[in-house]
């Protein structure tokens, strides 16, 4: 193959078919792909469909922890997984910059494949567009993505079952992302040992489904961070949200490098987390649960729905005062997914 | 984490608060002079602590809020040159000028460059050997001491396509005019950060001509709780004076060295501060030996005349005898999503905390 992606591997011809047996089918691999056709033919199953889509433009392509492929597939999984879907299939779009390294592109797309197999889910059809140097940064990606939702977990997305007395529970430390990729940009004054938190959560999430009822909303708090979820969350909403700082897991490094550069970790992304809202009955059966797997073993109960102010999120900070909450405004950290 | 976790320790932080506390019966307000100290008390929701008699007001601490408009304007028309490259902190990116930002100015395709530190600035002149480097060079007595550093390392190296666009400022005269224009302050809980490098000595005359006690405070909750229960005791006990409450990083002669390299890089002229006005020998211009990195001087530029925002009060708030929210503007037309004023724009600014900090009490 050649070492660099050059403007006909996008042009329909024969190069751009080579890209796609050497590369995209090769690790992809699966009947829907491989058939060929325009559009992938998957056999039906009963219950709700959830479809979803997001594009991704990170900044650095690799970072400790994952890269743009292991991020792109594992965002769409999460956004079908929070929604209370068990993700089946997903699409992959790339936008390449001529002069893009094949090598590169290829790590990118091996990361994907086997993502996706670790998350038991099929990337059944895809794109290659590539345009000139200079328009556009590198490599752009954009995955969508199909899931299953039953009958008894449509309230998830929705939040309509969500009721004063719920407990909010976050799976894990706070900021790691944001702050990993963040300190690999060129020029960042400071070396961290950071690992972005970027991992598909459909098996945790299918656990905590799987052994109980009574979760009533779950979101990964991804752009805009824990502190922009819950603030989508309460938004029009008969209740509100309280949240204790202290309870809040974030760890020392990300505290450290939110201190000295002015950013505040609930606003700091998340892709390797989800936050739940569920029955008091259960808060605790939930959270042992998350305890017992990989990816929630430092789960914390972080807060609670509120009777009273409607539709806004309250801090209780660690000096005992309280603050409202609002939504990320501006760019605090741009192309971080 | 050492140095953080024990100054946001509850115990230590209930045992102040309820210190402060039992002074419920005196009436006081004090002025920090500090963007950090702002954000701060804000984030952690520290007027919730203190009894209904004490007032926090924000002064003129933050950088960016005070630096005036005929500056951005200044730096606007730098970067719409578009042959130099603008290097500049990310907070002066969207503070308005009369009738544009850098932000705008980048959109419509100048080089503006978000940098951490001068460090870096330098580094964009050395790989850019054919470009003008422009840094844009603001702060207090805590950041040029560092541009002072950069200039003389620019000089070592002779960058000859590295200069600064000078907005640096010095606290005491700006304490010493709100003092002596009848602000009513009780207290001032004075910036940690600039007197890591001034020391304590700085603030002596305020005591001592104003009748004004000066508390040198840490950014922590427990710092900031302890800074005011010793102004507290300072107005009960009718002895105004400077005391250190930072003594883990402010040494009573503050950091000499620096002093000397500041000095040695720059002098004093009167200079605007937004919301103040001239004040005297309040600004630090590049000395005559460094004339060839005064952007300043150097290029020359048409810089529109300065129009200030209709109906931005952030001139009174910056000088504590208005809230945000007498602002007409506040939250309406004005939020951090587009800020009218500085005070909006910044991070540390009054008005961008109140708004992001509502208080729940």
């Amino acid at each position: 193959m050649d070492e660099l992606i050059m403007m006909a591997h996008g042009s329909g011809g024969k190069k751009m078919h080579e890209l796609i047996r050497n590369l995209f089918v090769k690790y992809f691999r699966n009947p829907f792909l491989e058939s060929g056709g325009d559009a992938a033919v998957v056999p039906p199953e009963p219950g709700h469909i959830a479809f979803t889509t997001d594009s991704y433009v990170v900044d650095p392509l690799f970072f400790p922890g994952g890269d743009i492929g292991k991020l792109a597939v594992s965002g769409t999984i999460n956004d079908l997984a929070v929604s209370g879907a068990a993700p089946r299939y997903i699409s992959a779009g790339f936008i390449i910059e001529e002069g893009f390294p094949v090598k590169d592109l290829e790590s990118v797309v091996r990361s994907m494949a086997g993502t996706a197999k670790q998350a038991g889910v099929q990337i059944v059809a895809g794109d290659t567009k590539v345009v000139n140097k200079g328009k556009c940064d590198r490599l752009f990606v954009n995955t969508s993505g199909v899931g299953i939702i039953s009958e008894k977990h449509t309230h998830i997305a929705t939040a309509d079952h969500v009721k004063a007395g719920d407990q909010v529970i976050i799976s894990g430390y706070v900021g790691d992302h944001g702050m990993a990729v963040l300190s690999q940009r060129e020029g960042f004054p400071v070396k961290t040992g950071l690992k972005s938190d970027c991992t598909p959560l459909n098996d945790l999430i299918g656990k905590v489904l799987e052994r109980f009822d009574h979760v009533h909303f779950m979101r990964d708090p991804t752009r805009g961070g824990v502190a922009t979820a819950l603030c989508e969350l309460a938004e029009g909403r008969q209740f509100g949200v309280l949240i204790k700082e202290p309870a809040i897991p974030v760890r020392e490094e990300v505290m450290g490098l939110s201190e000295m550069f002015g950013f505040d970790p609930l606003y700091v992304p998340c892709e390797g987390r989800v936050l739940i809202v569920a029955d008091q009955s259960v808060s605790q059966g939930i959270l042992h649960t998350l305890h017992g797997h990989p990816d929630g073993e430092n789960a914390a109960v972080i807060g609670e729905i509120t009777t009273g102010n409607w539709g806004k999120v309250v801090l209780e900070t660690i000096a005992g005062g309280r603050r409202i909450i609002h939504m990320l405004t501006g760019e605090q950290l741009p192309r971080i997914c | 984490m050492k140095y953080i976790s024990e100054y946001r320790d509850r115990q230590v932080i209930d045992r102040l608060a309820g210190q402060i506390a039992s002074f419920r019966d005196t009436k006081a307000v004090f002025m920090e002079v500090c963007g950090t100290h702002t954000m701060s008390i804000h984030r952690f929701d520290i007027p919730s602590l203190l009894p209904a008699g004490l007032r926090l007001l924000s002064g003129p601490g933050c950088p960016v809020c005070v630096t005036p408009v005929g500056y951005m304007d200044h730096a606007i028309a730098l970067a719409r040159q578009g042959k130099h490259i603008i290097a500049t902190f990310g907070d002066l990116v969207r503070v308005p000028g009369s009738t544009s930002t850098l932000e705008k100015a980048r959109a419509e395709g100048a080089d503006v460059r978000t940098v951490y530190s001068i460090t870096e600035a330098l580094e964009l002149a050395r790989t850019h050997p054919g470009r003008k480097v422009i840094f844009l060079a603001i702060g207090f007595e805590t950041t040029a001491p560092a541009t002072a550093a950069g200039v003389l390392q620019a000089q070592k190296e002779q960058l000859r396509n590295f200069c600064i666009l000078s907005a640096h400022k010095v606290m005491p005269p700006a304490l010493e005019m709100l003092a002596s224009e009848g602000v009513k302050i009780d207290g001032y809980l004075c910036p940690g950060h600039v007197s890591v490098i001034t020391g304590e000595e700085i603030y002596r005359f305020i005591p001592r001509k104003y009748g004004v006690g000066c508390v040198i405070a840490g950014f922590e909750p427990a710092d900031i709780l302890l800074a005011i229960l010793l102004l507290l005791k300072q107005v009960t006990d009718g002895k105004p004076r400077v005391e250190n409450a930072y003594k883990r990083a402010v040494r009573k002669e503050g950091n000499p060295k620096a002093r000397e390299m500041m000095e040695s890089v720059f002098r004093p002229v009167d200079t605007e501060w937004r919301g103040l006005g001239m004040v005297k020998k309040s600004g630090l211009v590049l000395r005559e030996e460094f004339a060839s990195m005064d952007a300043a001087g150097q290029i020359r530029v048409m810089v529109e005349p300065p129009v200030e925002p209709q109906g931005c009060i952030c001139g009174q708030i910056l000088k504590g005898i208005a809230a945000p929210s007498d602002c007409p503007l506040f939250g309406k037309m004005c939020h951090p999503g587009n800020p009218v004023g500085a005070c909006m724009v910044s991070s540390e600014g009054t008005c961008q905390n109140a708004f992001k900090f509502q208080s729940d009490g």
